[in-house]
């Protein structure tokens, strides 16, 4: 099967999902008095569901032929490309949103576009240390003065 | 309109809008420039700093500054690299790549330059015209009309999504409508599918949803497929354009105006198709010996598509001004940028905020001339961005779009739900299922949902639908966008069954 129909799959369980909670679940804790109203906080919800439901059946099962298109990237081939550059990178942005509160903006933001860019190959350390801190230094002033919203510089143990 | 227009003139010509045109005319030009990057994400990018301005005015014209500035960057790099940064500019790389090839680099992006300040001049002015009429017969429509109304938008958006792609623009759509039910909406307070999770109750974000569309897979696919960024070394000289050529061009530009114009303003015809069909039928209509030179370096070939793409640019924003609906991914962005900043695009922003209406259209001559005066002389140093390397550009990009989704809430949650729905996102990319929909339909959700119920209390039930006759004639008009491309593809291959093989 392929991957779009497997994505459609996984919408189809969504829709059924949230149909499930709109349509069963929701109108129970409804106050008597918004019963009388003819649309309902699920009104909504419902109908989009059912077509939600419906269309993704329809791409599920085939039924709107498309032509096969060579798409930019051939998904089947995955591991041609750089695979693993690109899964370091997710990994970083996670760790990035993990770090970004308890070490402060300034160190995490200087670690990760030094990884960033270590992980994509570059090698020159006289160049990417200045550009890497210079970058964050002049964002978080920007950040931080000029749009005046708060960013935690250092890590939290320093108590700023 | 002589009033709004001076209006406008001096909204735009404070000196802190002046600096946000200039600003974000450049700004684009250097991002859309940078295969991959196209003017969604750009503009993705940019909204948190446009939001934290607090003037919807300033904001709105440092966008479009943006977006225009990204069409401009992104043929720069179609007509030097053959790289194009936006999906816009691929028709100018036909003709505009062959001429740099033939050492005609300068009068190419002398033409581009000409054609997309004409183009977004002429656009310009014809919506100052057709936007103030439209709103007019806009401010008749109920809230009945309007949910009929967004109905069409959105059907339009898949209709023209293409053949065997109706279906999943549709549900992506749908995706997108049931994402914006998530969260409190405004006509009931009740917090829905939060599933318990205190982050959900205000709903997504509509900034990190919009990154996670679009910046970080476009910078997900530059990682995985590195494109060849040589070229654009040698020194471009000649700008100048001959009277003969001008000539040759200037019906071309007025034609292409009109055309991409109108097509930017249907719902879901953007400056891509604006800028193909600008291509083909400059080509169909060309004398023959001309024709042979479209794909070769013809001067008409890139004046076309480059004039198609900027008039759809501004015609765009015509059902965004008027109706509060948008069109495209772009200006559905736009939107909601908008609308974090308290201002509602409708018919009635004419009335109650001219200033914002009149000195958006006037930035937009503004923003044209900048670009024309500012980005020409400048063409040569800025394609010198096309050799920043990209383990420089890609932590960029996505530290941008993380600062992005951070600054928006403040919290790290975001950044996480950043993450995830980028690399949902990148996954629907690669089952070609298209994005813009999801968007378009997350941020008409709330107010969908809203005009429907308010025409469902007004008539105690569904019976708006059929007791308002526009309403009626919408919704049709909606059924038969989808239906009709699928019964046509099922008729040419019932036709195509009947016809042998042979030879």
């Amino acid at each position: 099967m392929a991957l779009d129909r497997w994505i459609a799959l996984i919408i189809l369980g969504i829709c059924l999902a949230y149909g499930y909670a709109a349509w069963f679940t929701m109108d129970g804790s409804l106050a008597p008095f918004m019963r009388r109203n003819p649309v309902w906080p699920s009104t909504f919800p419902k109908v989009l569901s059912v077509i939600g439901i419906v269309l993704s059946t329809v791409i599920l099962l085939g039924l709107e032929k498309s032509e096969p298109k060579s798409a930019d990237i051939d998904y089947r081939r995955l591991g041609d490309y750089q695979l693993w550059q690109a899964m370091a990178l997710l990994g970083l942005m996670v760790a990035y949103a993990l770090c970004l509160r308890p070490v402060g903006f300034l160190i995490s933001t200087s670690a990760f576009l030094i990884v960033g860019a270590l992980i994509l190959g570059e090698r020159k350390w006289y160049i990417l240390l200045p550009v890497a801190f210079i970058a964050t230094g002049s964002v978080w002033y920007l950040v931080q003065q000029v749009l005046g919203i708060f960013l935690r510089p250092l890590p939290a143990i320093f108590g700023v | 309109m002589l009033e709004g227009l001076l209006l406008g003139l001096s909204t735009a010509m404070s000196i802190q809008n002046l600096l946000m045109v200039i600003a974000g005319c450049l700004i684009g030009t250097f991002i859309g420039m940078l295969p991959g990057l196209g003017p969604m994400s750009i503009i993705a990018i940019m909204i948190p700093v446009a939001i934290s301005m607090g003037d919807p005015s300033a904001a709105l014209i440092l966008l479009a500054g943006v977006y225009y500035g990204a069409i401009f960057g992104g043929s720069t790099s179609s007509i030097l690299l053959n790289a194009p940064g936006v999906a816009g500019t691929v028709a100018s790389s036909f003709d505009g790549y062959p001429m740099a090839r033939q050492g005609k680099a300068g009068k190419a992006l002398t033409i581009a330059a000409i054609a997309s300040f004409a183009g977004g001049t002429i656009g310009a002015l014809l919506l100052m015209i057709f936007a103030p009429a439209l709103s007019s017969v806009a401010l008749l429509f109920h809230s009945a009309e309007y949910f009929a109304l967004m109905v069409v938008g959105l059907s339009a958006i898949a209709a023209f999504a293409g053949t065997g792609q109706v279906a999943k623009a549709l549900v992506m759509t749908i995706l997108g409508l049931i994402m914006a039910t998530v969260g409190e909406g405004a006509l009931f307070n009740l917090p829905r599918f939060t599933m318990g999770i205190m982050d959900l109750q205000s709903g997504f974000s509509f900034i990190t949803l919009a990154m996670a569309m679009f910046a970080l897979p476009e910078a997900l696919f530059l990682v995985l497929k590195p494109k060849e960024l040589s070229g654009g070394k040698d020194a471009i000289k000649d700008l100048r354009i001959t009277r003969r050529e001008a000539r040759a061009i200037a019906p071309v530009i007025g034609r292409q105006s009109l055309q991409g114009f109108f097509i930017g303003v249907l719902p879901g015809a953007g400056a891509t198709i604006a800028s193909f069909l600008g291509y083909a039928v400059e080509r169909n209509i060309a004398p023959k010996h001309e024709q042979d030179e479209f794909g070769k370096g013809s001067i008409k070939g890139l004046a076309a598509p480059e004039t198609a793409n900027n008039a759809a640019c501004t015609g765009s924003f015509v059902p965004l001004l008027t109706l509060g609906i948008p069109g495209s991914g772009t200006t559905a962005i736009l939107l909601g940028a908008l609308i974090a900043l308290n201002v509602t695009p409708g018919p009635r922003l004419m009335l109650d905020e001219p200033q914002i209406f009149w000195s958006v259209i006037m930035s937009m001559f503004i923003g044209n001339l900048v670009l024309l005066i500012l980005n020409l002389p400048l063409i040569p140093y800025i394609a010198k961005v096309l050799a920043v390397p990209r383990y420089y550009l890609i932590p960029f990009i996505l530290f941008f779009t993380l600062m992005g989704a951070y600054i928006g809430q403040n919290n790290a949650t975001e950044l996480l739900l950043l993450v995830g729905f980028g690399l949902c996102a990148t996954a629907l990319k690669f089952a070609d299922y298209p994005l813009a929909p999801l968007l378009i339909g997350f941020i008409l959700g709330g107010m969908m949902e809203d005009n429907f119920s308010r025409a469902m209390q007004l008539y105690d039930g569904i019976s708006f639908i059929w007791e308002r006759p526009m309403c009626l004639g919408l919704l049709c008009i909606a059924i038969i966008l989808v239906v009709l491309p699928s019964y046509r593809s099922r008729r040419a291959k019932a036709r195509g069954q009947g016809v042998a093989d042979g030879d």
